[in-house]
């Protein structure tokens, strides 16, 4: 059984299309990278999959079952925008996590905020915006989840933190789990990547093995995206 | 070995070729138990699966063998390394006499300027 299926998944926003005939087999432990520019639709078909909406028409199978609570425990996710109370403090977060998810690792957590060297009393709302990205990225890796989806992990950090992040990403996911991310910054991921989604228009425009597409293109996603997608 | 790969060529394909260095060389010693895939793919920051590639097609040359149950070893095959060090040897000496032609070096002047200036390097 696959981890992760889409069949012919539709979704409209009044009436206008927004992900059209989506269909896509996600394997066991693979980092996939679900590439588009913004508005592609990447972010509402991760939606989709996390049960924050609903599918105009099509289904979602996450381990054969309809996103619900099942699958919101087997699914770490990693939102676009923080959705942490920034009054709590570091502490105060980890706890919330540990009593909210059964699989939450807080020891791996405290392990990995160590090298960050933080404050655990510290306030959320004092942390700096790269802080905070890493902050919740700890968190979610700190989940011995099946999937693990990361909306853009990147954005607006330095390419410092970028290295972190890319560094917690493949030294966390618990073996025998899949990634996806989802980033117009290709660049900086791909050299983590196995598979690679191009989104364009709510469509599924391209899928590959990410070797494979440097093989038979002779140059990189980054390159391969570019010309795909010249304006 | 470094980490730096070029996004334009496989990365499992840059991983071998740093691998097989690492074994001609000796720096990965004959015989040797080598790391689990997990621990060589966090130290070079690859994904485990290119990791698992590259190991396969170090495999298939005969580079490294799989014994059961204890993991991956470095080949003690001294034939196979003699000969695989010299294939990597030609095409660095053939690389180098076309580099020296391209800027108007003829095969005698190379080899003067290789026991000039390379025995230098080699210090």
């Amino acid at each position: 059984m696959e981890l992760l299926e889409c069949k012919n998944l539709c979704k409209e926003f009044d009436k206008t299309p927004i992900l059209q005939d989506i269909n896509l087999k996600i394997p066991r432990g693979k980092i996939i990278g679900l590439l588009g520019k913004n508005g592609a639709g990447k972010s509402t078909l991760i939606k989709l999959i996390n049960d924050l909406l609903t599918p105009t028409s099509g289904e979602i199978l996450i381990n054969g079952e309809k996103p619900g609570v099942h699958s919101k425990e087997i699914i770490a996710y990693l939102p676009e925008r923080t959705y942490l109370d920034k009054e709590m403090t570091i502490k105060q977060v980890i706890k919330y996590f540990e009593e909210f998810y059964n699989n939450f690792d807080a020891g791996k957590a405290l392990k990995l905020l160590d090298d960050l060297d933080l404050d655990l009393n510290k306030k959320i709302s004092k942390m700096s915006k790269g802080m905070q990205e890493k902050l919740q990225l700890v968190l979610v890796m700190s989940r011995n989840a099946e999937l693990y989806i990361l909306d853009e992990p990147l954005g607006g950090v330095d390419p410092a933190t970028r290295d972190y992040i890319l560094d917690t990403i493949l030294s966390n996911f618990s073996e025998g789990a899949s990634v996806i991310i989802s980033t117009h910054l290709i660049s900086d991921v791909e050299r983590i990547l196995d598979e690679i989604i191009f989104v364009d228009q709510g469509k599924i425009v391209l899928t590959s093995s990410a070797d494979e597409l440097r093989k038979n293109e002779n140059a990189s996603i980054d390159e391969v995206f570019r010309r795909y997608f010249k304006c | 070995m470094d980490y730096i790969f070029d996004n334009e060529r496989p990365i499992y394909v840059q991983l071998v070729e740093k691998l097989r260095i690492e074994i001609v060389s000796g720096k990965l010693k004959n015989g040797e138990r080598i790391p689990s895939v997990r621990e060589l793919a966090l130290t070079t920051k690859v994904n485990p699966n290119t990791m698992q590639k590259a190991l396969a097609e170090l495999e298939n040359e005969g580079l490294i063998y799989t014994e059961r149950t204890n993991g991956k070893f470095v080949t003690d095959n001294k034939e196979l390394i003699e000969k695989i060090k010299r294939k990597l040897a030609e095409e660095k000496v053939n690389n180098y006499i076309k580099d020296m032609k391209n800027i108007g070096i003829t095969y005698d002047q190379s080899i003067q300027y290789l026991q000039e200036l390379g025995r230098k390097e080699c210090e």
